[in-house]
């Protein structure tokens, strides 16, 4: 894992915390591979929330239709770095 | 952090993942102003939204809506009136493309060569004598026999407070005709002569909700949380109200801060062009609003406000399987 998807992943957990106000865990203890969905309990209006702070972040567009395929911080972060470097 | 496989058992965890990834988003459309009955009472015609707008009549206009009501992401039609099947033609643009539900009075019974699979909820409003006062006709004679046996059929009854005591009778007459029911409550500013709730009644009302749950598992479709929640007007430490209220048009919507909302929810005139405020009447007043669909939904969207204890997600699972079963997502 490189340096920039660890910090990617991190600054996911962060902004999924902030923006669901969750408690007791922090971006460094959020497991990467929880399931955001069967575990975490978001749904498709906490997802929309999301993707547009990741927009606003990252400068890229996150398609409805992919809503479903991104369900841990780890595949969003993958996702990000996909759609950074097609950019490029 | 909670998670969700934390608070709960193997069997209420499969039954989270059934319903976890849904993902329903419906929106409401008026099919017609016009209604073989005029009951008192019902908001559409207490509130002049019959004369909000002039009925779209061109049937390929209604066909080319639905398509870009499909293209704004929206995967369950949810029609009513007026009386919907007073415009066949207009159920068949939505039912050809999505799954659709459409409340009707059973008067005129759905055909079912036509639409074989749509689900189809019957308004009844209490017993024989109550029907006669707010509608004006026995309802129940005629859409049982309409009905009976349907599996894509369920009668949605609004109870008035005069049902306290009643609702068993009627209960086991649905039974009897193989259907299901779900119970919904008249809200007070329909304003109609001695059908208020006050306070003791709602109480009353929810032990007896719960009653017939209990003893009608097999045609009751209902959750005691839901019960709780159109009583009390409370969920977890919140109050519904204009503020908390999930079911406003979002092109209406300009609350700020906006709370958790339907995603994307339109009801529509059926001009197909006029927006009404939410999914009942504009002249009504939130705080005493019983909309059975928008404290549903309230329950709905507040999903993460429920992982916090097994109790309260086992409460939002039950009312989200309740939804999804009415508007069969899921089987009964
Ligand atoms: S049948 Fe329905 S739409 Fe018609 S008047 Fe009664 S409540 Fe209103
Ligand atoms: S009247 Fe009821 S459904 Fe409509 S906005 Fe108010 S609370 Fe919501």
């Amino acid at each position: 894992m490189t340096t920039d998807t660890t910090q990617t992943i991190a600054r996911i957990a962060e902004i999924i915390i902030n923006e669901l106000k969750l408690e007791d865990v922090t971006p460094t203890t959020f497991d990467a591979d929880l399931d955001l969905v069967d575990e975490v309990g978001i749904d498709s209006m906490d997802l929309a929330t999301i993707a547009l702070v990741l927009r606003d972040e990252y400068g890229i567009r996150i398609d409805e239709d992919d809503y479903p395929k991104l369900t841990t911080v780890r595949i969003i972060a993958e996702y990000i770095s996909t759609k950074l470097a097609e950019k490029e | 952090m909670k998670t969700v496989s934390s608070l709960l058992d193997a069997e209420w965890y499969e039954r989270y993942k059934k319903i976890s990834r849904l993902n329903i988003r419906s929106s409401i459309y008026d099919v017609t102003d016009r209604c073989n009955l005029r009951c008192k009472g019902c908001f559409f015609f207490s509130s002049g939204e019959h004369e909000r707008a002039s009925e779209e009549k061109d049937v390929d206009k209604w066909h080319s809506f639905v398509e870009k009501e499909m293209d704004r992401g929206v995967n369950l039609a949810i029609l009513i009136g007026g009386e919907p099947t007073l415009c066949m033609d207009r159920i068949e643009a939505f039912y050809k493309r999505l799954p659709t539900f459409c409340a009707t009075n059973g008067l005129i019974k759905v055909p079912r060569d036509r639409f074989p699979d749509m689900m189809v909820g019957l308004s009844l409003w209490g017993d024989s004598q109550d029907e006669i006062t707010l509608r004006g006709q026995d309802t129940f004679k005629i859409t049982s026999a309409n009905y009976e046996g349907d599996p894509h059929a369920y009668y949605l009854y609004t109870i008035t407070p005069k049902q306290l005591g009643k609702t068993e009778k009627i209960i086991q007459k649905i039974k009897n005709i193989g259907l299901k029911v779900h119970m919904q409550l008249l809200s007070n500013d329909e304003d109609v002569n001695g059908f208020s709730w006050k306070a003791e009644e709602l109480i009353a009302i929810r032990a007896e909700m719960d009653a017939m749950l209990d003893a009608y598992p097999g045609t009751v479709v209902s959750s005691k949380y839901y019960h709780e929640v159109i009583t009390t007007g409370k969920m977890l430490d919140r109050t519904f109200g204009w503020s908390e209220c999930p079911s406003v048009t979002i092109l209406r919507d300009n609350r700020d801060p906006q709370p958790k909302r339907l995603t994307n929810f339109i009801r529509y005139a059926s001009d197909l062009k006029t927006v009404h405020r939410c999914c009942t009447s504009e002249t009504r007043d939130c705080s005493t609003c019983k909309d059975g669909a928008a404290h549903m939904s309230w329950i709905m969207v507040n999903k993460r406000a429920h992982i916090k204890t097994t109790k309260d997600l086992q409460n939002w699972i039950e009312v989200y399987e309740m939804f999804a079963k009415l508007y069969q997502f899921i089987p009964w």
